[in-house]
């Protein structure tokens, strides 16, 4: 194939600024599929990426295009759009020449997209500009065009009107993609260098994993390597990703494919990794890889019992297709035999516990979720903390350290004030304000990843009613007094509800938490004590009083029995609920840390 | 009815075992005051033809408005020696919510009436927990009652089930029920003032003078087994328990046809001592500890070493010489506390 005639490009974009819909649009246009066969938001496979609206795995298609007589390959790599997934992001990016910046005429550009697009710009991607939904009576496409001209440094005339819904500009996006993106450079015959950019679980055929070759050429059965895991595969079937895999007998450079080599678990395949031929090596590899590291932790338990083993099968048969997803096994004293999971983001949580629920029917309780501390001990060692259980005795460390991360966030510019107020209450440290448009402002603060992670972005969303668009990226550790807080039920502490906590905000939080869970604890034969301590320091106390009365007035034959099973039935309930000490906590109460007001 | 009930009776003649000696008897559940001198003595006649009898005592229900001098004289001839009066309350507005018939002067003189005939085995229904009801009203109705000096006194808390008139009322929120405190509180009223009195709490909502409990229902809560006759009826025999059709044209129907319409509940092990622990509990024989030993080869104590400790520790509970018995603040909780015991 002509490498002149290929074109990588792929999408920035904000949720819900119709990424999906255009890239429909451009499938149907190219008449890759027809109207007719289209799904709607046919690039989203996974139900769950349907209902939130964020592809949440990248995936890529092949279109053909015939530009002033001549067919081009035009192939689009589809990118998340959640901050949790960047790296993955990154990787995308790095597979293109060119991106299209889609922006929603009447929401203007976002904190995730102008992150995405320093990505892009990063790689030196040409960025084809796309104002999008202008049939919408809310559009204002002079604002934003005047948003995106600030943002690029581009000519109005270059930005492409369009509607996905209504199939406005998809022509003119296609006729740009092949002007404006340059052909893919690179040199078949030399050693081959592929990227991975991202792979996709088939339960019957393994792992497939997508490839972008920057050099050489693959041929199907070749000995093959993936240079960063050392791993050695046979290209058992290499091809092109249409709405149907077309299996090839060789891509070569400039072009974008799959390749199935047995693998069977997505574990092995690592995005960002560089695929060389064993006999004749590239010598260097693609640029950029990283090891994705977890960004958020916590503890996974069925919420019956003795459903552990259930739970272990469905943990390892979801990181068959989620590589990223790391666990291992934990137990706790309230909640029995569990899991201590890894996550790249609050999101990515939710997935997965979606996911469990969904796929395997699983019902989990998820504890406090926690960022990855550090301990400089006494002997000048580090020792991780993914978990309060993992917080070493106080004497025996000089102090902790947490990940900090730069947070930018763009609001209109009426809410500044409020973001400014809750990024401060986060611990946030004010970096920058800039104004994008007299309406619009940039805020960069830097900020504890710990705050973040939890409700952070909620409220973000909640005083800037919607508006407000957050991404963050990690600057590194910094030295904070984090305490860990303990909870204790009638003197009994209750492991899993132990957080790790900034000093200054122990005590409202343990007052806030006591308060939240008296509401969830009912009550019981005997008085119940809610405590929130921080060593041996009581630091917030709520009291669960005692049940005054339960007792059948009439208590006669039929009577007896009705009672028996009423009270049999209550008691396997109860089942449910978890025993500290003599007080039975429902399953509610270990996620009250993450409803906390 | 009444042809079924004596049929039902000779039916059922097997049901307790050959030689078994009824010792009481219990016309109850409905108004059986309502039933004449004949059908009384009819049901008597059939019972003492085709059972075993050493009759220690006859109860009957009743209302307070049904007692005429000529009524108490025909039960006295029938052989009923306890008479089980449905006052509820001395209270007009209570009465009244009550839909009873009958007045607080009328059940006064009911009272009077039936020790008039002779009659010195009585016993008071009486309700509280009525949300209207302040604690002065329910005081005033245990101080009436105690002036009257029964031997007996059955104090039941308002429940509401969900199909009666005032459940619906609840749904449609045109009735609140008074709070838990609320009714704590009338709880420990009616312990303290029938205590002073002289009545012993033998059973959760179940009061006497001491020597004068109900032996029939006694019974009832000492797994003793026992046999009922009517629609609706129930009966134990030490395994399983029967519960006869409610339907009175059902019942006819299959008696009638020489069958006893009732399904049959049979429960063994874990349901047999979880019953045995709801219900001894409630009692002052207490659950017995020895006992659950001997038929369950079950150690409570040690089985449930952690949370008898608690009860006992916060005064609900107390064990005396293997015997388990509520505190009178745990007669409060006695479905709680019996729920912890389950096994």
């Amino acid at each position: 194939m002509d490498m002149q005639r290929i074109r990588n490009f792929c999408i920035i974009a904000h949720i819900d600024h119709g990424k999906s819909t255009l890239a429909d649009r451009l499938l149907e246009f190219t008449h890759t599929v027809t109207g007719r066969e289209m799904q709607e938001q046919l690039l989203d496979n996974m139900d769950l990426e349907r209902e939130r609206g964020i592809t949440i795995k990248s995936h890529a298609i092949q279109m053909k295009y015939t530009h002033e007589g001549e067919e081009y390959t035009l192939n689009l790599i589809d990118t998340p759009g959640h901050v949790d997934f960047s790296y993955e992001v990154s990787r995308s990016i790095a597979a293109c020449e060119g991106a299209l910046l889609i922006v929603d005429a009447s929401q203007g550009v976002e904190a995730q997209t102008i992150s995405n697009l320093y990505l892009a710009l990063g790689h030196d991607l040409e960025i084809i500009p796309v104002l999008n939904k202008i049939d919408l009576p809310g559009a204002d496409p002079e604002v934003v065009a005047d948003e995106v001209i600030d943002l690029i440094g581009c000519d109005r005339e270059d930005i492409i009107l369009a509607s996905g819904k209504e199939g406005i500009g998809i022509n003119d996006i296609l006729d740009a993609v092949v002007k404006k993106i340059p052909a893919p450079k690179g040199d078949p015959s030399e050693p081959l260098q592929a990227m991975i950019f991202d792979s996709v679980y088939n339960p019957f055929r393994g792992v497939e994993v997508l490839f972008r070759i920057f050099n050489g050429t693959i041929q199907k059965g070749d000995k093959i390597k993936f240079v960063n895991t050392g791993k050695e595969y046979d290209a058992d079937e290499i091809g092109i990703l249409g709405i149907q895999q077309k299996p090839q007998q060789s891509l070569s450079a400039g072009n974008v494919g799959y390749l199935i080599s047995g693998i069977k678990v997505a574990k092995e395949v690592k995005v960002g990794d560089t695929i060389t031929h064993i006999k004749r090596p590239c010598e260097k590899t693609v640029k950029g890889f990283e090891n994705v590291k977890p960004m958020v932790f916590a503890g996974i338990y069925p919420v019956d019992t003795t459903e552990f083993e259930e739970l272990r099968a469905s943990m390892e048969k979801l990181q068959l297709n989620d590589a990223s997803l790391v666990w291992e096994p934990e137990s706790s004293v309230a909640l029995g035999f569990g899991f201590r999971c890894g996550f790249l983001g609050m999101l990515h949580m939710e997935i997965i516990q979606e996911r469990l629920e969904r796929e395997f029917d699983m019902t989990v309780i998820t504890t406090v979720p926690s960022v990855q501390f550090k301990a400089l001990m006494n002997d000048n060692t580090y020792q991780l903390v993914n978990a309060p259980s993992d917080m070493p005795e106080p004497n025996l460390f000089k102090h902790i350290e947490e990940p900090f991360v730069k947070a930018s966030i763009i609001t209109a510019a009426e809410y500044v004030g409020a973001v400014i107020t809750l990024c401060m209450e986060k611990r946030g440290l004010i970096k920058n304000q800039v104004y994008l448009t007299s309406e619009r402002v940039e805020l960069t603060f830097d900020m504890p990843l710990a705050e973040i992670v939890f409700d952070f972005f909620d409220k973000l969303k909640t005083i800037s009613r919607g508006y407000a668009s957050l991404d963050y990226e990690l600057i590194g550790y910094r030295a904070s007094h984090m305490v860990r807080l303990d909870v204790m039920l009638n003197g009994e502490p209750v492991d899993a509800l132990s957080s790790i906590v900034h000093r200054d905000k122990a005590y409202e939080w343990g007052k806030r938490l006591c308060e939240k869970l008296k509401e969830l604890v009912p009550r019981q034969m005997f008085e119940i004590a809610i405590q929130a301590a921080i060593g041996s320091k009581i630091i917030a106390r709520e009291t669960v009083k005692a049940m005054r009365k339960n007792v059948l007035a009439k208590c006669y034959g039929g009577d007896i029995s009705r009672k028996r099973k009423l009270l049999e039935k209550q008691k396997k309930g109860k089942k449910r609920m978890r025993q500290v000490g003599n007080v039975e906590v429902p399953q509610e109460a270990f996620m009250a840390v993450l409803k906390l007001d | 009815m009444v042809a079924m009930i004596n049929k039902e009776l000779v039916l059922q003649k097997g049901y307790l075992g050959e030689n078994k000696v009824i010792k009481t008897l219990y016309f109850g559940g409905g108004t059986p005051s309502l039933l004449s001198f004949t059908h009384l003595e009819s049901i008597s006649q059939t019972i003492r033809r085709n059972y075993t009898t050493d009759l220690e005592e006859i109860t009957l229900e009743t209302n307070p408005d049904d007692l005429s001098a000529a009524k108490l004289a025909e039960l006295k001839k029938v052989g009923i020696d306890r008479l089980s009066i449905g006052i509820q309350s001395f209270d007009g507005r209570i009465l009244k919510f009550c839909n009873r018939a009958h007045s607080a002067k009328e059940a006064l003189e009911a009272l009077e009436k039936a020790k008039g005939a002779g009659f010195e085995r009585l016993s008071i229904d009486l309700m509280y927990g009525f949300p209207h009801q302040d604690h002065s009203i329910w005081e005033k109705d245990l101080a009436i009652a105690i002036l009257q000096e029964p031997d007996h006194i059955s104090s039941y808390c308002l429940t509401i089930s969900p199909k009666t008139a005032l459940g619906k009322w609840e749904k449609q929120g045109r009735f609140v029920q008074a709070d838990e405190e609320f009714v704590a509180v009338q709880f420990e009223i009616m312990q303290e003032r029938l205590g002073s009195a002289g009545y012993i709490q033998y059973e959760i909502s179940n009061f006497a003078k001491p020597g004068k409990y109900a032996s029939h229902n006694s019974n009832y809560w000492r797994s003793v087994p026992y046999l009922g006759i009517g629609p609706s009826a129930h009966s134990f025999d030490g395994k399983s328990r029967q519960f006869n059709v409610a339907n009175n044209n059902r019942y006819i129907k299959s008696i009638k046809e020489d069958l006893v319409p009732s399904t049959l509940e049979t429960f063994e092990g874990v349901d047999r001592l979880n019953e045995y622990l709801l219900t001894s509990l409630r009692t002052i024989w207490g659950v017995d500890l020895n006992w659950i030993e001997a038929n369950f080869q079950i150690n409570l104590t040690a089985e449930k070493e952690a949370i008898l400790d608690k009860l006992q520790s916060d005064g609900l509970l107390q064990n005396q010489d293997q015997k388990l018995t509520l505190t009178n603040k745990g007669k409060l909780l006695a479905d709680s506390i019996a729920s912890s015991l389950f096994l």
